[in-house]
């Protein structure tokens, strides 16, 4: 874990500002950016990958197996761009916080 | 082996992370990220970004997205920072002070406006002097970074915040510059021009052929931006067809001086159709304006010829 | 012990740069530093040293791939002058905030415009506050000792700032003088091997460098590059004593000449200080207690050790071989004269602006200065801070 943060006195802080733990913008949750929410149906899914590499978000997860998961929704934008390029209907948009 | 998506997407781990700070939709993220895939996972690699949109929302103190070693310094000189880089690990590898069985590749990152424009002279003198480096412009049409400005990727007639469509002048009244043939024109080994299209196969293909070419590659990567654009978040995959479907995107890739085009649309659309879901062209279909719609269609038509025939002649015996 | 050779200004840096043997030197010409890239890839060409020369198309670009191979974990070294410096300048500062000890050599040159290709200093003086150790030569054998302490300052782990050691374009730079050069081993093992903590190349552990660096972050950022800064003054001290081990040859933070028991004084830098010397051994022969303090670190600024040395003094004079243009006098006037504020030393002190692109000061123009410096002292307080040496007037 990132122990910088806006508390951190400048004396533990890395100097130049860099960092030495690569990709730890993991820790940065980007997900309550979003209004509305794609909703992953697994049954209409015939793991055809087209939505894999489109996500800006790294959000759909694809395990060794070449099989995607739901969506981490730690991340997901809610940009629906997963959901324009399926052509199976296995993703839809729903606004947030709604059924 | 054959180009298979699910396999890459699998086998290699993203090397451009989730929690960066790009907006919703933006067509960076995606082509950064498979280019890196076409990395093979064992190797390391040194990235360099431009100041622009990736930069400042990929390293936001203290987090950074990238998994590879980074660095940004300025604006314009992604590929002079690259330059320094990669003649230390020339000189330091010949000294023997780096493991001989590590290697190390070389990209650079940067928008149309840090490589069309405020980055060529540096870009350009990288390419001249051979570095073995591959540099990526991520081209969105405009300064995005700073607020839609135009920037001489803008097609003609945008409507961009420098150059805004007013009732005088309707918008940039030039027509955009041809970067990938100015790098063509440094005779490199390899030179592309690329988008997010057919799942990925092209970008990932060139890019793994730009990476692992000797000496200085250059990749032109369309990436669309739906703040600038003016499209629904959602369309990003349908802005980049219509891009390469209209030929004002055409993929194709330059090897030791000859072109190919790596794909010829069966039935070419006419541009209108990449400019309508648009709203930086929406005055371009306003009653009296067909004129630009046409004079757009036009360059379009005589680049693509233009292309055409370079492609017939380079591969003439 | 040592070797003596006849040797420029600008040979005395190049040949320093070899017997350093950088991994990477990567410059753009601009008189009157050009020959150091010069001789410099001269080396490479003929394998006298390790270096890849990168030919950069620019100075932006010269300190852009600097930049690169420092974060990289090489050695990088560069030279130039004048607009070559404005040039760089976006990155000179950025180099400091990566915190990289790159080392320049900066052939002091007026700034156009208009244009000039001769000595002042207005080029180091653009870039005083860019967080780079400034250390300042008064001749060639200065230049080579200052690059040859050079790395194990900025490389030193309380510092990790860059550093440029300048001298005068043409009066040094051009000029061949006797040097006392020291045989390549033992350069070697003095400036060491570099070894960074983070490096971009090291595979083990990739990093990032150069963040967006925002409201809650940057502050602490410069605050720490002002802590090194301060640490640089130890550092310089004691890396100055072991060079005098090694050579003999003494150096501070300043040389004072004759100013002891001096009852005025001037204060300058570079090569203005040996007609200075002069001026005072023969004033000292009429019985004038004239006296000199030649500052070799200019930044950091020893303001406290400054005003010490100049406490007993009466009236003082400060070169300046550029003018700050701010209606009060030359920024090393301003240093010293905020330092002896803040360190409650009172002496009356002008400015004197001098020697602007290229114009010859003379013995003359020195001792004129020392008169004026008996009339201040005389009075006890100064009327007209601001002065021109060697202006022509109506």
């Amino acid at each position: 874990m990132t122990e910088i943060n806006k508390e951190t006195p400048a004396c533990k802080m890395t100097i130049g500002g860099n960092i030495y733990e690569a990709g730890n913008a993991r820790e940065f949750k980007t997900g309550d950016w979003r209004s509305v929410r794609p909703v992953y149906i697994p049954e209409k899914c015939i793991q055809c990958g087209l939505c894999f590499p489109v996500c800006p978000e790294d959000a759909i997860p694809v395990g060794k197996d070449q099989k995607r998961t739901d969506f981490n929704y730690d991340y997901c934008k809610g940009c629906g761009v997963c959901a324009k390029v399926c052509p199976f209907g296995a993703i839809t948009m729903r606004v947030e916080g709604e059924e | 082996m054959a180009y298979n998506v699910k396999e890459v997407v699998a086998d290699k781990p993203s090397r451009f992370t989730s929690g960066h700070r790009m907006c919703a939709g933006c067509g960076a993220p995606p082509v950064a990220r498979m280019i890196l895939r076409a990395l093979k996972p064992e190797d390391h690699a040194v990235i360099a970004n431009a100041t622009g949109c990736m930069e400042v929302s990929s390293f936001i103190y203290p987090y950074t997205a990238w998994t590879d070693s980074y660095i940004h310094t300025a604006f314009e000189c992604a590929g002079a920072t690259l330059s320094g880089v990669e003649a230390a690990y020339k000189s330091m590898k010949k000294q023997g002070k780096l493991p001989d069985d590590e290697h190390t590749k070389f990209i650079a990152f940067g928008g149309d406006g840090g490589t069309y424009d405020i980055g060529i002279q540096s870009l350009s003198g990288a390419m001249e002097r051979g570095h073995d480096m591959t540099y990526v412009c991520y081209d969105n049409g405009a300064y995005m970074n700073t607020g839609i400005q135009r920037s001489s990727a803008t097609p003609k007639f945008a409507d961009t915040t420098t150059s805004p469509a007013g009732s005088v002048i309707p918008g940039k009244m030039q027509s955009r510059k041809d970067l990938t043939e100015i790098m063509e024109a440094h005779h490199l080994p390899y030179v592309a021009q690329t988008a997010a299209y057919l799942n990925f196969k092209d970008l990932y293909e060139k890019a793994e052929k730009a990476i692992y070419t000797e000496g200085p590659t250059f990749l032109n990567v369309l990436a669309p931006c739906p703040r600038g654009w003016g499209y629904p978040t959602e369309d990003l995959m349908q802005i980049n067809k219509l891009a390469v479907e209209t030929c004002y995107w055409p993929l194709y890739e330059i090897e030791n001086g000859k072109y190919k085009i790596n794909y010829k649309p069966a039935k070419k659309l006419p541009v209108e159709e990449f400019l309508k879901p648009q709203r930086r062209f929406k005055h371009l279909f306003k009653l009296g304006n067909e004129w630009m719609i046409e004079e757009f269609q036009n360059e379009v038509d005589r680049r693509w010829e233009a292309l055409l025939k370079l492609e017939e002649m380079s591969n003439k015996e | 012990m040592g070797i003596r050779e006849r040797l420029s200004g600008n040979e005395a840096a190049a040949t320093a740069m070899k017997q350093i043997n950088p991994d990477v030197v990567a410059a753009f010409p601009i008189t009157p530093s050009t020959e150091i890239p010069q001789y410099f890839s001269t080396f490479v060409d003929n394998g006298q040293v390790d270096t890849e020369f990168v030919a950069v198309e620019s100075e932006h670009s010269a300190m852009s791939a600097c930049i690169g191979a420092e974060a990289a974990g090489a050695r990088a070294m560069t030279a130039t002058s004048a607009n070559g410096l404005s040039l760089m300048w976006e990155m000179v500062y950025i180099a400091s905030s990566m915190r990289l000890p790159i080392v320049m050599s900066l052939v002091n040159r007026a700034v156009s415009g208009p244009l000039n290709i001769h000595n002042d200093h207005s080029d180091a003086m653009g870039v005083r506050d860019a967080g780079w150790i400034m250390l300042f030569s008064e001749t060639n054998q200065e230049a080579y000792d200052n690059l040859l302490m050079a790395h194990r300052i900025a490389e030193n782990e309380k510092v990790l700032l860059p550093l440029m050691v300048c001298q005068d374009g043409f009066i040094t730079s051009h000029s061949i003088e006797n040097i006392e050069l020291l045989e390549d081993a033992k350069v070697k093992e003095f400036v060491g091997e570099y070894h960074p903590k983070h490096y971009l190349l090291n595979k083990k552990e990739p990093i990032a460098m150069g963040p967006m660096d925002l409201q809650a972050f940057l502050f602490e950022h410069k605050y720490q590059q002002a802590e090194a800064m301060c640490n640089a003054k130890q550092v310089i001290l004691d890396v100055a004593k072991d060079f005098e081990k090694l050579t003999g040859r003494k150096y501070g933070f300043f040389e004072e000449y004759k100013l002891d028991d001096a009852e005025i004084a001037i204060v300058c830098m570079n090569s203005t200080a040996g007609t200075t010397k002069e001026v005072v051994d023969s004033l000292r022969e009429k019985g004038i207690k004239a006296g000199l303090l030649k500052v070799r670190v200019f930044r950091p600024f020893p303001a406290e050790e400054i005003s010490k040395a100049l406490a007993h003094v009466k009236a003082v004079a400060v070169l300046d071989k550029a003018d700050s243009l701010n209606g009060v006098g030359g920024a090393l006037f301003t240093d010293v004269t905020s330092g002896m504020q803040v360190n409650g030393v009172t002496v009356p002190t002008s400015s004197y602006i001098y020697g602007i692109g290229g114009r010859d000061t003379t013995t003359k123009e020195i001792e004129s200065v020392y008169k004026d410096l008996m009339e201040d002292s005389k009075k006890g307080k100064i009327e007209n801070p601001y002065r021109y040496l060697g202006l022509r007037k109506e």
